[in-house]
């Protein structure tokens, strides 16, 4: 087995140094967008913000302070301004930003993990069980999600890991389409045969050699369902429904922003473009993935 | 044809039933009852109400007696708003909600086609280039961006347009949600037509067409473009959703007496019946649009057959 893989590594190294492998040509692709290149340097340095600001910042996300009501931006030692319990913008705003992205994420993988194994099993395995799984990602799909969305809040109050599970189980059925069309094309192929006659059952066949295989189109997607989860929850939020005061996320405060916007246009106007800068990067660089990955589809 | 038809129809009715199903024991699984005031009822009145819902039933018999209800077309009463049946708050309010959804989605269609088009004759030139830069900030700026940017912009401090309110339907009254409603639409259909566009123009019967000597607007305008939009046509169950989901916060914003604002405030005040009908109607209308759209598609496209 050890000397398998290390044959194994040996041999995708001698491949890296000799040719340019798939990704290799991908990864050059994707470095040669310009819009994909800004929004990866966007992206980066917001969570860079997102993940360190609120420790830097001189204020809390939650600090109440009745002498610094609805200051405008760059006074009283706030960059952003304050709001109407007079707290920090850029400090709410970096928490917003750090709630949002991290419902994104971690949504987004809540959907890949059952989109994935879904689309897989139903694409491999094929027949009555593939029409089922597939007649009940559409019946699925037919549903006014929405509304489920906002019963669920209703009916378990919002928690956070709610939002979480909520968003990603409306998220995976496109995820579990897309996977199951790779499968079916991937599994004539002549390695899958190959595992086949080697004596692997199927389920390490799924999980070892097709679902590695399925990357590239997940990649491109995941990076096009991060963003949508976001708009999912501001959504939410602004309805009410989403994460709760004094916890901040991006719909949040620009639904506080927006009752509240002719005394002080800066608490819509900041968060708002937080708000596109985050889901523009996740665009570009989805974008240009599927350009890098896809070419023919340009 | 019809046969057809009658399947997809027959395949509706569990889709539906699951849809009330989950939405009933969701409902009910909420903590707090639509009965909650201020002051709380006396034991006496507070069973005399339930009651007269049938809510002192157990849950499995409130179930058959809704379903039964529902085969009958009847949606029940609504349990806040006294006097009003639920299908009387569809029917007062409704036609708001459409009205909007439709001038949103007919805008949307002629201005999203005619920028696809404009991008993909000039693809990867300037023209191309801005109408995808808009269309990229369609999907990422939220209707509740936007709708409360124009109405601080144009309403508030240009006062050409009132900030909020329905006014029987006036047109300036209009603008401003439907402007709100279509830009996301406007920037999907685009890149949903550009990209038929890019692909149809790179066909052979395109070649044959430019071969014979037809002057590019007529093959663009009768032979490319209504291959392009064929794509379109199955948007149409989609955008509905995203109309929908729109119309939550277009209605919240500019204060309209549309369906769309009733389902938040039910949802939370436990109008059981309410929040049903809303879910059963918008349901019901999806998949009719859905099946509409694959009808349509049909029609259109010599090629597909349905089975």
């Amino acid at each position: 087995m050890t000397f398998a893989s290390a044959r194994a590594e040996t041999i995708t190294k001698a491949a890296a140094v000799r040719g340019r492998s798939l990704w290799e040509d991908a990864r050059r692709r994707l470095m040669r967008n310009r819009a994909a290149v800004t929004g990866m340097i966007v992206l980066g340095l917001l969570v860079v913000a997102a993940v360190v600001g609120p420790w830097l910042s001189p204020f809390t996300y939650d600090e109440v302070n009745k002498s610094d009501v609805w200051l405008p931006p760059l006074q009283g030692g706030h960059l952003m301004g304050s709001d109407a319990l007079g707290r920090d913008l850029l400090t709410r705003l970096l928490v917003g930003l750090r709630v949002s992205l991290a419902i994104g994420f971690v949504a987004t993988f809540v959907s890949l993990v059952i989109g994935v194994a879904w689309g897989a099993v139903a694409g491999y395995v094929g027949g009555k069980l593939d029409e089922v799984m597939m007649r009940f990602v559409d019946v699925l799909y037919s549903l006014p999600f929405i509304f489920f969305v906002i019963l669920l809040m209703v009916t378990f109050g919002s928690n956070i890991i709610l939002i979480f599970v909520a968003i990603g189980a409306v998220e995976w059925l496109t995820m579990s389409r897309i996977v199951r069309g790779q499968t079916l094309t991937l599994k004539n192929k002549e390695f899958v045969e190959a595992a086949r006659a080697a004596g692997l059952n199927r389920g390490a066949i799924i999980f070892r050699h097709i679902v590695p295989n399925l990357l590239g189109p997940v990649v491109v997607y995941v990076t096009l369902t991060i963003p949508a989860v976001i708009l999912a929850e501001s959504f939410l939020s602004f309805l009410g429904l989403g994460v709760q005061p004094p916890m901040a996320s991006l719909g949040a405060l620009i639904a506080g922003g927006a009752s509240d916007m002719e005394l002080a246009p800066w608490l819509l106007i900041f968060p708002s473009l937080v708000m596109v800068m985050t889901l523009m990067s996740f665009n570009f660089i989805g974008d240009g993935l599927r350009d890098a990955i896809d070419p023919k589809d340009r | 044809m019809l046969q057809y038809i009658g399947r997809r129809l027959l395949v509706a009715i569990p889709t539906l039933f699951l849809v009330i199903t989950a939405a009933f024991f969701m409902m009910r699984a909420a903590p707090g009852s639509p009965f909650d005031m201020d002051r709380k009822l006396s034991p006496e009145i507070e069973a005399n109400v339930l009651a007269q819902y049938g809510m002192d039933k157990p849950l499995g018999q409130q179930y058959v007696d809704y379903l039964a209800g529902v085969v009958q077309g009847d949606l029940g009463p609504s349990l806040k708003y006294r006097d009003k049946t639920v299908l009387d708050i569809v029917k007062e309010n409704y036609p708001v909600s459409l009205r909007l959804g439709f001038f949103a989605i007919a805008i949307a269609s002629v201005i999203g086609v005619s920028l696809g088009v404009m991008a993909a004759l000039r693809q990867n030139r300037m023209t191309d280039n801005v109408v995808m830069t808009i269309a990229i900030l369609g999907v990422c700026i939220p209707t509740f961006v936007t709708a409360p940017l124009l109405v601080l912009g144009i309403a508030s401090k240009l006062g050409w347009l009132p900030t909020a309110g329905w006014n029987d339907g006036a047109l300036p009254n209009m603008v401003l949600p439907v402007v709100v409603l279509a830009l996301p639409q406007i920037a999907i259909i685009s890149r949903l037509t550009r990209a038929g566009m890019i692909e149809v123009l790179h066909s052979n019967y395109i070649r044959t067409a430019r071969a014979k000597g037809l002057p590019e607007w007529l093959i663009v305008r009768k032979h490319a473009l209504r291959a392009a939009i064929l794509p379109l046509v199955s948007y149409l169950g989609p955008a509905c959703a995203g109309l929908i989901t729109g119309s939550l916060v277009v209605e919240k914003i500019f204060n309209l007496p549309g369906l769309g604002k009733f389902f938040v405030i039910s949802a939370l005040q436990r109008d059981y019946t309410v929040v049903m009908g809303m879910v059963i109607f918008y349901a019901g209308l999806i998949l009719l649009l859905n099946l509409i759209a694959d009808l349509l598609y049909a029609v259109l496209d010599p090629r597909v057959r349905l089975a």
